[in-house]
């Protein structure tokens, strides 16, 4: 490291007899320093500062970039014959991805964190401030730290030009790492966009694509990418940019572009009127009030956000910045932001395939049954290269499966994110058929038909009577055993399970069971599919439940068994929701199916016996009688009114529940205790199929349960939540309600182990 | 299709004399040159043994006049009728001699749907001659020709006219679709109180007009927005693609000034002037056209409407025999109409690139090399399409890349390219320029002496086509 410092000393002093040259001669020169991240050549009288990071896929805002980009800034400003500067990446795709977020995990206190952010606040001051102009060229993602250098060019001496490629986006998501934009974006970004878009912008940490970002004052000119030419269309676009860029600096300079937007009518009266204090009080208010109903006050970082924002706008840039780099720091330190970095780096595993590239790849699928489940299996495929038959056995429910998925793309036209075009020539690679024409083509199928062993001995059997010996037989079930099913099947190492999360357009989670015969080339497959339908995925051993469908079950008959004990639903949901749950128990219990979810309970029920009991089946099962399903058939907790968001308790329930009637013990039956019985047993279920071996890692099980079941992303997964809650403290909670209830609530062996020795962790 | 724009163009100030004189000099001097050179071809003819041979009688076009001039007041079959006769009239042909006729166009006027049946009618062609229409964006007449060449090929007919007609005066504009709706409705509407509450259901927005689209359908890009992406991809300048323009003007004029021309008929146009000159050949000065803005991707784009094809009204027509037929008829043809491709790419980022992939593939069939031709006339869209072209004639990464061949065809020689000009400068009226390019690939093979000619297009959609001409023994 002493060297390459050594190095980027010598390189500055041969820069420096360069300039005094060129200053003199006036030819036109390039010089490439040794700098590893941030390089510049002059270009004529522009400096080009490219940007690339060697060790990385995409540029952050690492220490050693910040360090170079500064050194590199210093110079262009004092070198005399660069009049501007263009500030480019060397990385397809991406601008700067954001800041280091290893840099600020190894951060060990607040105070640290803050002097990270008071030395990128700074280094972005030093650009606002540069006299000369500065054009920013974006192609691909600019982020966080990334949109931020941008806006440390908000001053005078900024042009920004984006390429208007999907791929660039431009975004303050640090929200979603439970952060806040620290490097002067909370301060600059209001001033961009005005209040009410940087507000949006921050506190949902969307991406905004080029062309909105051009309407909304983020950019200012736009590039279309390039197609075939003398080069790669990927490599001839980053040169069309740059040279775009080059001259929009050169026109800068002879003052053929202004760098001063006008101002629209709109905008004159939006600034206006933002300028009443009261009026931004009130817009204090209603997003302070907003972001408390939405997070319930779980999520201390955009309440963070809204508070810098207010004291920069109220009392000064200077309590503003402070403001910004004293929250920042508080909020790198807070269990939140640690859970949500956790599961973003879960994620990006997750989205890896640990078993390699598979043999073939899977170019045509067939999905059985088409269901809300098939159809939805079919749209996340067809887009993505592959062709797909969706077969089902009757007229109607292929009909209502293909409807399905042409909305699915429909609605994507109707928001413009793709054409008619690109829609009609997405659903000519899917067929609809009753048959099973075509079948012998097909690498993998997906069956997604009824839960029942019967019937899917039926399928399997019919199907590997047509499909060739390659083809992967995958099974879209949530609770029936893979090597159950396998048991009908010629070739029990092409069989493995893929469970889906419905609506699966949207849920991000696969989780994928393998069997003790599924071999690994069949796993490779899956995931390879999986990834391809872009979902995150967990892949994990074979039992009743798996593990997702095993977690929620005690979870959900320990809310039945709180309902007979005369909770309503509405205070169910509350009390769920404000544990952190996106989705209250009774209303999951709906939208799963009550029918589902009895089905689940009862074969989970034989398969572990008594610690999967709690609630009483037969409410479930008699709710399903009367037809109470859940959302789909209009009845379940609640009474579903269609074009209605509001919904009310199903009257029919109350009776039905003081037919079932459990008096509750006040020992255990406080608002906490309930969200702790409800919790632990999801906690220590998961547990216990990292100890059985279900699960491959804690990761893993924290990312099944976020994205499949909706665990409190705050609290980052069971696993994160037990080493932040402290196993022992658990434990103790679980003791006390396994007095009352007995054998649900005992504490699996591995749970103990933690409790015991509290160096014991699941994250390190 | 081409740029919407051309109005900035009109305003410049025409010829740079000392330019234009500077450049014909240049040009004659290096046609001598070529008359001196004596080359040695791969193939002594392109004729096949048990393949009928298949000429060019003749060819002639209106003059192609800027849309919104003289022929402003007429229909698109009235253009093509002025062909037609001029055809006849030309070739002294009877009016029952031939078997069929096809016309291709672009634009359709809803009312003429069928444009040859309607326009061949008009000129006074015998009613039992069938006649039918065909599209393929600018290649249409190309594709109207090659149709006729196949029916000879195959023995159904003998002697064919072929043509094309593009009339962008006036193009259809139509109710919205809610409107449309709303119409047709209320035609099936029994009562008076059905027709009320539908003529009540009719709101300000449904009297929005829909204008035919200028953008491609598949990527709803429009034409010159794609060739500016196009140029940028292959590095095209500004300045080559204002040279291009000028380059074409220039020799247009040239062209025009020493009759060379000939195809072009003189047409009086009812309740006008008699029209025989094209009118949209302004040959002016580098620093005029630097100084127009671009016209489609602003404010750093390249292709201007001095640098695009403007929009165009007019007609063409030829008339194709098998050779036997033409003998017997006691015609001197002018040219064997020989091998001939359609291609087609991605109609993104490849729209404009047919004569790159044509080029190599048409040669191939024929046997030929690109030194073995002698006129080259490529259909010139846009001159950041015709330089991008020609810079992936030139390029071993793009053939192996792209087209899956293993070397590049190699770029035409500029002294044999477009000589009397081009789409640029003569007008492009989509439908009818394919037959301007083999008429004038004849007659510069006539003119200069050469024996193989070659003739490309581009067209809306991705596609290509090229066609190689045997000039017909002396």
């Amino acid at each position: 490291m002493a060297s390459l410092r050594a190095l980027g000393a010598l390189s500055r002093v041969t820069a420096r007899r360069y300039n005094v040259m060129s200053g003199t001669l006036c030819v036109m020169y390039s010089h490439f320093s040794v700098r590893s991240f941030v390089n510049y050549e002059v270009k004529e009288d522009v400096a080009v500062i490219r940007m690339n990071d060697p060790n990385s896929k995409v540029n952050t805002l690492s220490v050693q970039m910040q360090t170079e980009m500064t050194e590199v800034f210093n110079e262009v400003l004092a070198n005399n014959a660069v009049q501007s500067a263009v500030l480019i990446s060397s990385k397809p795709g991406c601008f700067i991805a954001g800041a280091d977020i290893n840099m600020i995990q190894a951060c060990k206190t607040a105070e640290e964190v803050t002097k990270l952010s008071q030395e990128g606040q700074k280094m972005f001051e030093r650009i606002e401030n540069s006299p000369k102009p500065i054009v920013a060229a974006i192609n691909g993602s600019c982020l966080g730290g990334g949109l931020e250098t941008n806006l440390g060019l908000i001053s005078s001496t900024i042009y920004r030009v984006a390429t208007k490629s999907k791929k660039t986006v431009l975004g303050t998501p640090e929200v979603m790492l439970g952060l806040l934009p620290g490097a002067g974006g909370t301060q600059r970004l209001p001033k961009m966009v005005g209040i009410p878009g940087a507000f949006d912008m921050m506190l949902t940490g969307k991406n905004i694509r080029a062309d909105k970002a051009k309407k909304m004052g983020l950019v200012h000119q736009l590039v279309d990418p390039l197609g075939p030419g003398l080069k790669s269309p990927e490599e001839r676009t980053i040169e069309y940019l740059e040279e775009v860029a080059i001259q929009c600096a050169k026109d800068i300079v002879n003052k053929k572009i202004a760098l001063t937007r006008k101002k629209g009518l709109m905008q004159k009266a939006q600034d206006y009127v933002l300028g009443i204090e009261f009026v931004r009080q009130q817009i204090y208010k209603t997003v302070t009030g907003k972001v408390m109903k939405m997070s319930k006050g779980l999520y201390p970082a955009p309440l963070k956000i809204i508070e810098t924002v207010k004291a920069g706008l109220e009392q000064g840039p200077d309590s503003g910045y402070l403001a910004e780099a004293q929250n920042f720091g508080k909020l790198a330190m807070t269990s939140e932001s640690n859970a949500l970095i956790g599961l973003y780096h879960g994620q990006v595993a997750c989205k890896k395939n640990r078993f390699g590239v598979p043999e073939r790849p899977v170019k045509n699928l067939a999905i059985l049954g088409a269901g809300l489940m098939g159809a939805g299996i079919a749209q996340v495929t067809v887009d993505k290269g592959i062709n797909t038959i969706l077969k089902d056995t009757m007229v109607d429910g292929l009909s209502r499966g293909q409807q399905q998925v042409y909305k699915g793309f429909n609605d994507k036209t109707k928001k413009k994110t793709i054409t008619s075009f690109e829609r009609d020539s997405i659903l000519s690679s899917l067929t609809g058929q009753l048959d099973y024409k075509g079948f012998e083509k097909v690498d993998m199928v997906i069956e997604a038909v009824f839960e029942d062993l019967n019937i899917k001995h039926k399928v399997i059997k019919e199907v590997e009577a047509v499909i060739s010996p390659h083809c992967i037989f995958a099974t879209n079930t949530s609770a029936l055993p893979i090597k159950d099913i396998a048991a009908a099947s010629k070739r029990p190492e092409k069989v493995i399970g893929m469970h889906y999360f419905s609506p699966v357009d949207k849920m991000q989670l696969l989780e994928i069971i393998t069997t003790d015969k599924t071999s690994k080339d069949t796993t490779a497959s899956a995931v390879a599919v999986g990834l391809k339908q872009g979902k995150v995925i967990i892949v994990v051993g074979d039992g009743p439940g798996f593990y997702t469908t095993r977690c929620l079950a005690p979870m959900l008959a320990e809310a039945v068994r709180v309902l007979q004990e005369g909770v309503d639903p509405k205070k169910l949901d509350a009390l769920t929701t404000g544990f952190g749950f996106p989705v209250g128990a009774a209303t999951l219990a709906d939208e799963v199916g009550i029918d589902v979810a009895a089905h689940v309970a009862e074969d989970l029920g034989k398969a572990f016996g008594s610690r999967f009991g709690g609630g009483n089946v037969e409410v479930l099962k008699t709710m399903v009688e009367k037809g109470f399903k859940g959302r789909k058939s209009g009845k379940g907790c609640y009474v579903y009114t269609p074009g209605l968001k509001s919904k009310d308790v199903n009257p029919d329930l109350e009776d039905l529940l003081e037919k079932y009637k459990l008096a509750a013990n006040p020992s255990v039956s406080s608002d906490s205790d309930v969200q702790f019985r409800l919790v632990s047993r999801f906690v220590n279920e998961a547990v216990m199929c990292l100890q059985e071996g279900i699960l491959n890692g804690p990761v893993e099980g924290d990312i099944g349960a976020v994205f499949g079941l909706g665990f409190p992303p705050c609290l980052g997964g069971p696993f994160r939540f037990v080493d932040t809650f402290g196993a022992d403290k658990l434990v103790e909670k679980m003791r006390r309600f396994e007095h009352v209830y007995g054998n649900q609530f005992t504490p699996c062996q591995l749970l103990l182990d933690h409790a015991k020795d509290s160096n014991k962790r699941f994250h390190k | 299709m081409a740029s919407m724009l051309m109005n900035p163009l009109r305003s410049c100030p025409p010829v740079n004399a000392a330019w234009a004189v500077q450049y014909a000099t240049r040009s004659l001097s290096t046609s001598v040159h070529l008359h001196a050179q004596v080359q040695t071809k791969s193939k002594k003819t392109l004729a096949k043994p048990g393949v009928k041979n298949i000429v060019l009688v003749d060819g002639v076009r209106t003059p192609f006049l800027t849309s919104g001039t003289t022929y402003a007041d007429l229909m698109p079959h009235d253009l093509a009728r002025a062909a037609l006769q001029g055809l006849l009239h030309r070739t002294s042909l009877p009016k029952d001699a031939v078997d069929y006729v096809i016309y291709g166009t672009v634009i359709q006027e809803v009312k003429t749907s069928n444009v040859a049946r309607e326009a061949s009618l008009g000129a006074g062609f015998s009613d039992k001659i069938p006649c039918h229409t065909v599209t393929m964006a600018c290649i249409s007449s190309n594709v109207a020709m090659t149709t006729g060449a196949g029916m000879i090929a195959a023995g159904q007919c003998d002697a064919i006219v072929a043509g094309g007609v593009e009339f962008m005066s006036d193009v259809p504009i139509r109710h919205s679709r809610k409107m449309r709706k709303t119409m047709l409705a209320l035609n099936r509407a029994k009562t008076l109180g059905q027709r009320l509450s539908l003529i009540g259901s009719i709101r300000m927005a449904h009297l929005t007009p829909e204008l035919p689209a200028v953008a491609e359908f598949s990527t709803a890009e429009t034409m010159g927005h794609s060739a500016d992406r196009l140029a940028a991809a292959f590095g095209v300048s500004r300045l080559e693609q204002d040279e291009f323009a000028l380059r074409s003007h220039t020799l247009a004029k040239q062209a025009q000034d020493s009759g060379l021309l000939s195809d072009v008929i003189s047409f009086k146009v009812p309740g006008r002037d008699m029209v025989s000159k094209d009118n949209g050949i302004r040959p002016s000065s580098m620093e005029q056209l630097a100084k127009l803005k671009p016209a489609f991707i602003k404010p750093h784009g390249t292709v201007t409407a001095a640098n695009s094809s403007f929009l165009t009204d007019g007609a063409s027509a030829v008339l194709i025999m098998s050779e036997e037929k033409a003998l017997a008829m006691g015609y001197k043809p002018k040219a064997y109409l020989r091998d001939f491709v359609y291609v087609s790419q991605d109609p993104k980022d490849q729209l404009l690139l047919g004569p790159t992939y044509g080029t190599p593939k048409v040669l191939e069939r024929a046997g030929l090399t690109m030194n073995d031709i002698d006129v080259f006339e490529f259909h010139e869209a846009f001159a950041g399409q015709i330089m991008a072209n020609l810079k992936a004639m030139d390029s071993d990464w793009f053939a192996q890349t792209y087209m899956g061949r293993k070397t590049k065809v190699g770029t035409p020689p500029m002294e044999k390219f477009n000589l009397w000009g081009g789409s640029l400068s003569l007008g492009h009226p989509f439908g009818a320029t394919g037959c301007r390019l083999v008429t004038t690939v004849a007659h510069r093979l006539q003119k200069e002496g050469g024996q193989y000619g070659l003739v490309a297009a581009c067209a809306a959609g991705g596609q290509g086509h090229a066609m190689v001409i045997e000039a017909y023994p002396q």
